[in-house]
């Protein structure tokens, strides 16, 4: 596992970028994170799928499936997409910080 | 979802190899048979050699021939690293010993705007096999029925080399041309070179619309009963979303056969099977009949030739083999009854020059195959034995939307149609899509046939309580 450095902190990730501590999320590391997925500032629009995402997994342990996401931000798939061009599993995920989704979104 | 009016072919871009290839002729061709009869990768490979052996083609062999193609490269003249050729056979060896492979579970990689193309593959041993220590994989999407030119074939080898690993297969069960062994970094670079120079797509891979395929069909094939490379490519291209943004519980494939003959064994492989079919009768020639069973034409257009199998005998080899038992020679005339015919193809296929389909034709579609994974491999059930269509095909997109909406609300996580319809049951399936059951879609409809009944259905209702059923006819 790597070391980076993200918001003056070295955080652990995984080879794909993804943080390995769920635990040590917070705004600052998302923000950090966020350009690494080419989103280079987290409007309200983006927090608004990521606190979904954070949240679902905090009460669930997994990641949403798309269509919950979908449904539950109000978002279109296209729109999720123009937020996180990078997906929604790899970018969105990634920024809410949870480890790397296995299943769905 | 709602339906987007076809838009105009894109024009395909011609692909000159010269305006866009990266390795000279000599790179291309840079060892000997001599250097390659010598040649030894840095691992022993003791089990991985046994597969060389025999007259077959080998994968390892093939491999090894990459693995001195790229040694023998400057090193400036890959992006990948240049000893991933052997790496990848040493990892492979020592996966064998081991009895587990030394692929990493799972990765997430991608392209920018796309949810599917690119499987994350990590090596277990990076520190062993550092050049394999990333090997992504990319789906392309193939052209329909895989028609290609020399010079595109060129272009991608020259492409995957340069940034990949240049180990490719052609192709992949769903039918994409599969890149395999990539860095994360490479991705995009590649991505971009596929997309603005060589037009060139990639495909579906995760839950969503896999790569559409479809059989040769009206280009090259007689059977052909609809354009498949028509329908193939106007569904790829409506789908566009759903191909390359996941939003499914899990996969979800298209395939496309011009005839029941099923070159792209749709019915074994596709979450939604077209195959072409006919309505009206088989259009029998009686004098090529008749010169077939005088020996003067070869049966299934010669394709058994050069063994003697005995004179052709139409009782043995067609009328008995008939699987709804429709046919018979009547006073030297073939008879079919059509209404019990079930378009099997078989005896169209053994004597195509006095047998032809109907003319009168349309696709049938079929639900539900999958390959093993939770309850074993199941093939797709005939639910709309015959439409007509022309494109842009709105008629059966409302069909495929409404399977898509039922099994996005229904479906479990990693849930295909086929599983979903085998949970819910048929019946609710053909509720979603409001069509009637009907003899058509049960296995044997000659001789199994049932109906479903539901309470509303029954004059005068029906009451029935399982509990007391129980009572006298115990489990
Ligand atoms: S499926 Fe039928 S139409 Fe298509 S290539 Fe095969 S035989 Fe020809
Ligand atoms: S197509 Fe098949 S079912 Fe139909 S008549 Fe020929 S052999 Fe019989």
């Amino acid at each position: 596992m790597a070391m980076i450095e993200l918001a003056g902190k070295q955080v652990e990730v995984d080879e794909d970028g993804f943080i390995q501590d769920p635990e040590i999320w917070d705004k600052e590391l998302a923000e950090a994170l966020a350009p690494l997925e080419e989103v280079p500032t987290l409007t309200e629009d983006h927090w608004k799928v990521v606190n979904m995402i954070r949240e679902y997994y905090l009460r669930t342990g997994v990641a949403p499936m798309i269509r919950k996401l979908c449904k539950d931000t109000g978002f279109t798939l296209k729109q999720i997409y123009e937020l996180f061009p990078t997906g929604p599993a790899k970018g969105a995920c990634k920024i809410a910080g949870l480890p790397k989704p296995t299943g769905c979104v | 979802m709602s339906f987007k009016p076809p838009g105009p072919k894109v024009p395909q871009r011609e692909i000159k190899y010269d305006e866009v290839r990266i390795y000279t002729d000599e790179e291309i061709h840079n060892y000997t048979e001599e250097e390659l009869k010598n040649f030894k990768i840095k691992y022993d490979i003791p089990m991985l050699e046994e597969l060389e052996k025999g007259p077959w083609p080998s994968f390892v062999a093939d491999t090894k021939q990459l693995a001195l193609h790229r040694r023998k490269l400057a090193d400036d003249r890959v992006l990948m690293p240049k000893e991933c050729a052997e790496d990848l056979l040493g990892q492979l060896q020592l996966s064998l010993e081991h009895g587990e492979t030394h692929w990493k579970h799972g990765g997430i990689v991608g392209v920018s705007g796309y949810g599917g193309g690119v499987i994350g593959r990590y090596s277990d041993l990076p520190e062993r096999f550092p050049a394999i220590a990333h090997f992504h994989t990319m789906r392309i999407n193939q052209p329909n029925s895989k028609f290609y030119k020399t010079d595109y074939l060129r272009a991608i080898a020259d492409l995957w080399n340069f940034r990949g690993s240049g180990c490719m297969n052609m192709h992949g069960s769903t039918g994409d041309i599969i890149f395999l062994g990539t860095t994360t970094e490479q991705l995009e670079p590649i991505f971009q070179e596929m997309a603005h120079v060589l037009n060139q797509d990639i495909g579906g891979s995760g839950s969503n619309l896999r790569t559409p395929s479809c059989c040769i069909g009206k280009a090259r094939c007689e059977f052909a009963l609809f354009d498949t490379q028509e329908m193939c490519y106007e569904m790829t291209m409506h789908y566009q979303d759903e191909l390359h943004r996941p939003a499914f519980p899990y996969k979800f494939k298209f395939k496309f056969d011009g005839c029941p003959n099923g070159c792209v064994a749709s019915i074994a492989r596709a979450d939604i099977s077209f195959i072409g079919t006919w309505r009206d009768d088989i259009r029998i020639d009686q004098e090529a009949v008749k010169a077939y069973m005088a020996g003067e034409l070869l049966p299934n257009a010669g394709a058994h030739r050069g063994r003697d199998w005995g004179k052709f005998d139409i009782q043995r080899e067609v009328i008995d083999r008939c699987p709804t038992k429709c046919m018979a020679l009547e006073d030297g005339k073939l008879v079919i009854n059509n209404a019990e015919c079930n378009r099997c193809m078989h005896c169209i296929n053994t004597m195509p020059r006095a047998l032809r389909p109907g003319t009168d034709t349309g696709v049938m579609l079929l639900f539900g195959a999958k390959a093993p994974i939770l309850d074993g491999a199941q093939m797709s059930v005939c639910l709309i034995p015959f439409m007509k269509t022309e494109p842009p095909y709105d008629n059966v997109k409302e069909i495929i939307e409404k399977t898509f909406d039922w099994w996005m609300e229904e479906g479990k996580n990693r849930e295909r149609l086929g599983e979903l319809i085998q949970r819910m049951g048929l019946p609710k399936f053909l509720e979603v899509l409001g069509i009637p059951p009907a003899p058509h879609m049960i296995t044997e409809p000659r001789s199994n046939p049932y109906i479903f009944w539901r309470a509303e259905d029954v004059p005068g209702g029906l009451t029935f309580d399982i509990n007391e059923y129980r009572t006298k006819h115990a489990r």
